[in-house]
């Protein structure tokens, strides 16, 4: 154990994804080390991101503004709905350029280990945005792996027997895998290949 | 299929040793502690890329260092590929085939194939439910690489819903986890019913070959069986939790309630389906059994927060008749079922690919100190018929003189182990 303000920083930066204890140690003895001001830009930086950035009110897709500009984009298919974990899966899929529709994100995956289930998910703000007519089609691109398939197995059970056309995203994403690793031709292919689920 | 050439680098007690092997017996030999079953482990580690003594790598990097390698020479027929796996503990293993560039380790499952019998194998009798279904788990596994992907997925998916049960005992029960438990119900069964499959066709694949193995071995009139006791038949005692503690299943419900538990209409006909003869299902009526009988448990899962129903909660019988061996049979029957077991395992590698060149390398570690004088004869018999065997014994002696061809001397200088030729005298 350091002393007080070290410590401090060690377990702050070991409670942030991928980064376990040796890591965070090494990071915080970085930081010490390292020039002030640039330290003092990487403060700010999360201090404003965190002041100015929220998430969409419609997709919850991060942005600067109340709404996002996929969603205030009116050249975009609003019938094509595509569900996908996180923003960054917004940013792979925008990369290649295959999709014209709109995005949804849930904010992570079905993972009882983590502690999240459908309430801790967007999935309520979901169905109410099918509630009226426009959109007809929901393709689902949660990640290839178990937590994933559970959710688009959820997604699947929940809008079943609603009536909107249900596709999830065909093989060729390596299973197990995250979907922003996918390069952007297979993510591509795997868009032009969905299957259909009801 | 054969090994020529093993080195070992900062494997168990081994610096750098390297060791010739040729086709037919190799027996080696020296005092207890020498580094024996170093070898054998070796060779099974670069076929499986597990221990059969260890389930974490570390132990297998020698004291002192960071990483160990395997290289052996594998020749399958006419063949040849150069296998070296690097053990890194902590990190990911890496290999290389043919000196080409450093692939994952995973690569090499499915190019050595190796049966390797060990004193642990007591333990297939004597231990834990988990040693048993490990058995077919490993053997299907080591014929259908990709069988490993759906192990693993297994047992994730099984984290996940005991993690969910336990936040339903936590939260008390609601709409929404029913709809999610019922999400995690189906990726069980898809998941498990893959599994249990593979194991069932193990399992029915093995039956001859052990029934004939322990009969030659043994010379016994009493048939050695395997019966496999599924979670899914609600009536076998797998599906019975045994510990005197917890408390005792309700009783098993009769067709009606079955009936009306079922979650979906397209699983009715599951209810018709004779659960005794499970190894005659198709993987479909295996899930759909699952999903009915996980919601016949629904209830007794919820109070206990742990899954019931699936291939984690199978058990696999060995009996020689109808008489249970754990309990009953002696050292040297229980030690020859053992054996029987591996024997089997080989045969059904054989069976799997009868080409010229392909039969698994057979390990005996260790074995024939336990037998007495007959079953060693015919056990160097029945070993003979492998393209390529290693044996170990810590006394000469106790080696069938007709094993005793390519004879290498294991000794131990200053804790690093070496391996020499060994003159007879
Ligand atoms: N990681 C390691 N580093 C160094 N030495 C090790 C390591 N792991 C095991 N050993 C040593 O290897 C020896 C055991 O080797 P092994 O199990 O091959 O013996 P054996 O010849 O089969 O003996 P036995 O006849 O009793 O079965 C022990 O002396 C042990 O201390
Ligand atoms: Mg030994
Ligand atoms: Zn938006």
């Amino acid at each position: 154990m350091y002393e007080g303000a070290v410590q401090d920083l060690i377990d702050e930066l070991g409670r942030l994804p991928g980064i376990g204890p040796k890591s965070a140690q090494r990071v915080a003895f970085h930081i010490l080390e390292a020039d002030g001001e640039d330290m003092k830009r990487l403060a700010d930086a999360i201090t404003t991101v965190k002041e100015k950035v929220k998430f969409c009110a419609i997709c919850f897709n991060v942005s600067e503004e109340n709404t996002c500009r996929i969603c205030q984009d009116s050249r975009r298919d609003p019938s094509l709905l595509c569900v996908v974990e996180e923003s960054k899966d917004v940013m792979a899929i925008e990369r290649t350029r295959s999709f014209r529709g709109k995005y949804h994100v849930l904010g992570g995956s079905i993972n009882p280990i983590a502690g999240i289930g459908p309430d801790q998910l967007h999935i309520r703000e979901l169905l109410s945005r099918l509630s009226d007519d426009t959109i007809t089609e929901v393709i689902v691109a949660t990640d290839p792996n178990l937590e994933g398939e559970a959710t688009a197995t959820y997604l699947y059970r929940m809008l079943g027997s609603i009536g909107i056309k249900l596709t999830r995203l065909a093989s060729g994403l390596p299973v197990g895998g995250d979907l922003e690793y996918a390069d952007d031709v297979t993510l591509g292919r795997a868009f032009e290949g969905r299957t259909v689920m009801s | 299929m054969r090994i020529s050439q093993l080195t070992l680098t900062d494997f168990r007690s081994y610096a750098q040793a390297q060791l010739t092997l040729q086709p037919g017996p190799n027996v080696l030999l020296g005092f207890n502690g020498v580094g024996k079953t170093n070898i054998a482990e070796a060779i099974g580690y670069l076929s499986t890329l597990s221990s059969h003594r260890v389930s974490q790598d570390g132990p297998l990097v020698r004291h002192g260092e960071q990483q160990a390698f395997i290289r052996a020479d594998a020749h399958r027929g006419t063949r040849q590929a150069l296998l070296e796996v690097e053990i890194n503990p902590g990190r990911s293993n890496r290999a290389r085939i043919n000196r080409g560039n450093p692939v994952r380790a995973t690569d090499v499952l499915g190019i050595l194939r190796t049966v390797l019998f060990a004193p642990e194998d007591l333990e297939l009798i004597k231990g834990s439910p988990t040693v048993r279904r490990r058995l077919l788990d490993d053997l299907a596994v080591q014929l259908r690489p990709v069988l490993g992907r759906v192990r693993l997925d297994y047992e994730k998916v099984l984290k996940q819903r005991n993690a969910l049960l336990k936040s339903i005992r936590h939260q008390g029960f609601t709409a929404t986890h029913e709809s999610t438990l019922a999400v995690w119900d189906h990726q069980l069964a898809e998941a498990g019913s893959h599994l249990l499959k593979a194991r069932l066709q193990m399992l029915s694949a093995l039956r001859p070959h052990v029934a004939t193995a322990y009969e030659q071995l043994s010379g016994s009139v009493r048939t050695a069986r395997v019966k496999y006791l599924s979670s899914l038949d609600g009536e076998a005692p797998g599906a019975r939790d045994s510990s005197a503690d917890a408390p005792g299943p309700a009783d098993p419900p009769d067709a009606d309630d079955l009936s009306t538990a079922l979650p979906d209409p397209g699983a009715a006909d599951v209810a018709s389906l004779d659960v005794s003869a499970l190894e005659s299902f198709s993987r479909e009526d295996l899930a759909a059994l699952m999903v009915q009988r996980l919601s016949a448990v629904r209830r007794e899962e919820r109070d206990r927060a742990i899954t019931l129903v699936g291939p984690h909660r199978d058990d696999i019988a060995f009996t020689l008749d109808e008489v249970p061996v754990k309990g009953f049979a002696s050292h040297g029957e229980t030690w020859s079922f053992a054996l029987a077991l591996r024997l089997a395992a080989y045969r059904v590698m054989v069976d799997d690919d009868p080409s010229e060149g392909a039969q698994p390398v057979l390990i005996l570690d260790d074995v024939f100190a336990e037998l007495d004088a007959r079953r060693r004869r015919r056990l160097a018999e029945l070993a003979a018929e492998a393209e390529q065997l290693i044996v170990t014994a810590a006394v000469d002696d106790d080696v069938p003189a007709s094993l005793m061809h390519n004879a290498l001397r294991v000794e131990s200088v200053d804790q690093i182990s070496q391996v020499t030729v060994h003159e007879r005298d």
